[in-house]
């Protein structure tokens, strides 16, 4: 497998694991399609939460498209960017407090809700090393700085598209079986604490990125 | 650090019905003249235990005159709620608050036999980080412990109105006041909430002046108590409509909303009608346009009586009033249970339509006129007053106490603390256990329950039963 392949299953893998975190969502498609009483409703809220996602890992990802430009720093870049994962891991490690804000939405505001949960969590910065990774290898010096910026920009859409994609599809899964077939009882059986080892994989991936720049 | 949610929180009302039966039972120890130290009894409820039915541990407190009355836990089923992530806290301390003092302890009950206090939290300490004193009801909610107090700032309540704070429910620090508009609230007692629905509701007792030194013959007489119940947006911390009862409809306590967050309706108990001298329920509920209703769908007669039997306070009314002080609603939503702590009586009504209750069930013991016995012969000293019902419905716990200073009125020549059980029948009705009868210690009186892993008018559930 290709380093480029390599990154895109990354994407993907980190977009199923966002999904199946109840942090990130999935337990409120099930409660409002039985609030509501009605199936459609579980799709709506999925799709709320979907979006609310994807403007995280773009509010994220964008302004790092845009530092691509100055080529001359890629190196300095993909390492300040590593290490602002890593120091976001650290910080979730030392703190493990959850952000008493999300408690403050109104339970109808998924897109809110879902957008402040993944920046708390630093859901956006885990793809952070992984999108700039893939800048890299793109054939980056003989580009005019316009296209250049133009094709990261639009790579950002694409990695934070696959990325929710894949997460909402993980996390829509696991809704949908628990509505249908396992019931609520499920809700508090699957939830595992992954405060720790979500903090270790923001570490992790900051210690890659820097690692695979030097 | 927990890697899976606490066992005894639950998705739904449904779950917790179905989950083990509690095995311990924790009850207010109060000693009404402060002339010993408050307590926290535990009561082994396992019944194939040697020690069922008694207080096997005793966790007394180093202050005297604090007034223990209600309490509540750190963390319940609400912290499963799919918004706030808090879903490992652990459901292990015990948040009580001494209603005279202003103190509030936290105590810990990992082990029930080794229950002790985990953290003294000063009453200067709540006068300045609130502004409000006399903290009373503890609900376990979104963003932390909510508190609700019966008194505002200076030394009688009375500078500024009383409302709710929130505490931390990890590191109990006191964060500050929950209100943001309270509307035309003053007053205050009980509140509780629908989660996913996003609103609260809040009753009204009285200012200090008006309990602490006994009640106020005249402010009662003249409607001064509370009389009006609130509703608000929970998230926003804003009071979004106001209902008064009518202000005959003195002291508007209990809040028991549906335990189904599917449900938009809940009850309230007034404690006395003037006009009357009859106790009511109310039912509230959100109409079709979202806009709150309440209507009285059950009232409870006084019953003549003696004036030579009647305390000072009700000679001249040659009638015992029920005076409905609490009320508690089963986990399936069925049963209400209302405590007449006046007449001696604890009544059962079949709420599954919840604007037209029928009584099911009825227990007579204490009162003021006729001071029935417990079927075991011994006496129940007062009436039957802070009512707790197992999970699965089928047990019914309750106290005798009312408030220190209004025992005394109403029954001046009662003393002592007793718990007891009546159990429920398989299509309702309700009858006292024989042998299900604690005697607290020489000099206490004993006032709310609550049950190890949660009861009926403790946990909040984030998803609708199926």
């Amino acid at each position: 497998m290709d380093s480029g392949s390599a990154l895109w299953w990354a994407v993907a893998g980190s977009g199923i694991y966002h999904g199946i975190n109840p942090g990130m969502g999935w337990p409120l498609a099930v409660s409002a399609a039985l609030m509501n009483g009605r199936r459609r409703s579980l799709f709506v809220a999925l799709g709320m939460l979907a979006t609310g996602h994807l403007i995280a890992m773009l509010a994220i990802l964008l302004p790092f498209s845009f530092m691509t430009v100055l080529v001359q720093y890629e190196r300095e870049l993909r390492i300040g960017a590593g290490l602002l994962v890593v120091a976001m891991g650290v910080y979730l490690l030392i703190t493990r407090r959850h952000p008493k804000i999300l408690a403050r939405i109104h339970p109808a505001r998924l897109v809110l809700w879902s957008f402040l949960a993944a920046m708390a969590h630093g859901a956006g910065l885990m793809l952070v090393p992984v999108y700039l990774g893939m800048c890299a290898i793109d054939d980056a010096g003989h580009l005019a700085a316009q296209s250049l910026m133009r094709g990261n920009i639009i790579n950002a859409f694409s990695v934070a598209i696959a990325h929710t994609l894949a997460m909402i599809v993980a996390g829509g899964i696991l809704a949908i079986v628990v509505y249908l077939w396992l019931g609520v009882r499920f809700v508090s059986k699957s939830w595992f604490n992954l405060d720790i080892l979500w903090a270790l994989s923001l570490i992790a991936v900051g210690l890659t990125g820097v690692y695979t720049s030097i | 650090m927990a890697i899976r949610p606490d066992q005894s929180f639950h998705a739904t009302a449904q779950l917790a019905m179905q989950a083990p039966v509690e095995k311990y039972g924790f009850t207010v120890m109060l000693s009404p003249d402060g002339s010993q130290s408050d307590g926290i009894a535990v009561v082994d409820l396992d019944e194939t235990s040697g020690t069922y039915g008694q207080i096997v541990h005793q966790v007394i407190v180093p202050n005297k005159g604090d007034e223990f009355h209600h309490f509540g836990w750190n963390a319940c089923s609400s912290a499963l709620s799919p918004l706030s992530g808090h879903a490992f806290l652990e459901r292990r301390y015990l948040i009580v608050p001494g209603i005279r003092s202003s103190r509030i302890y936290v105590i810990d009950v990992k082990e029930p036999l080794q229950a002790k206090i985990h953290k003294i939290i000063e009453p200067e300490e709540v006068f300045a980080k609130t502004g409000y004193s006399r903290p009373h009801t503890i609900h376990c909610g979104p963003e932390g412990i909510y508190v609700s107090t019966l008194g505002g700032g200076g030394e009688d309540g009375t500078d500024g109105p009383p409302g709710i704070f929130i505490m931390d429910c990890e590191t109990f620090e006191i964060i500050g006041q929950y209100e943001m508009d309270r509307g035309p609230q003053n007053k205050h007692y009980d509140f509780w909430w629908n989660l996913p629905q996003d609103y609260m509701v809040s009753s009204e007792w009285g200012l200090p002046p008006q309990f602490e030194n006994g009640i106020v013959a005249e402010d009662l007489l003249s409607n001064q108590y509370g009389h009006s119940i609130h509703f608000w947006d929970l998230r926003k911390r804003k009071n979004i409509q106001t209902i008064d009862l009518g202000d005959n409809h003195q002291m508007a306590l209990e809040i028991r909303p549906a335990h189904d967050p599917k449900k938009s309706y809940g009850f309230c108990g007034v404690v006395v009608d003037t006009t009357n001298l009859q106790g009511a329920i109310f039912t509230w509920w959100r109409d079709d346009d979202g806009k709150w209703q309440a209507k009285k769908t059950i009232t409870i007669d006084p019953q003549p009586a003696d004036p030579d039997d009647l305390p000072e306070l009700l000679k001249g009314f040659s009638a015992v009033p029920p005076l409905v002080t609490d009320i508690d609603l089963s986990l399936d939503d069925k049963y209400l249970y209302v405590a007449c702590w006046g007449t001696g009586e604890m009544h059962q009504y079949d709420v599954s339509d919840p604007m037209n209750p029928v009584l099911a069930g009825k227990v007579e013991v204490g009162g003021i006129v006729k001071n029935t016995k417990h079927p075991n012969g011994k006496d129940f000293a007062f009436g039957p007053q802070m009512v707790e019902v197992s999970r699965d419905g089928s047990r019914v716990y309750w106290t005798n106490s009312l408030y220190s200073t209004w025992d005394d009125q109403f029954y001046p020549d009662d003393e002592g603390g007793q718990m007891v059980m009546a159990r429920v029948g398989e299509s309702g009705g309700l009858e006292l256990d024989e042998n299900f009868y604690i005697d607290f210690p020489e000099g206490y009186r004993s006032h709310q329950i609550r049950l190890e892993g949660g009861d009926c008018s403790t946990d909040s559930f984030c998803y609708p039963n199926v």
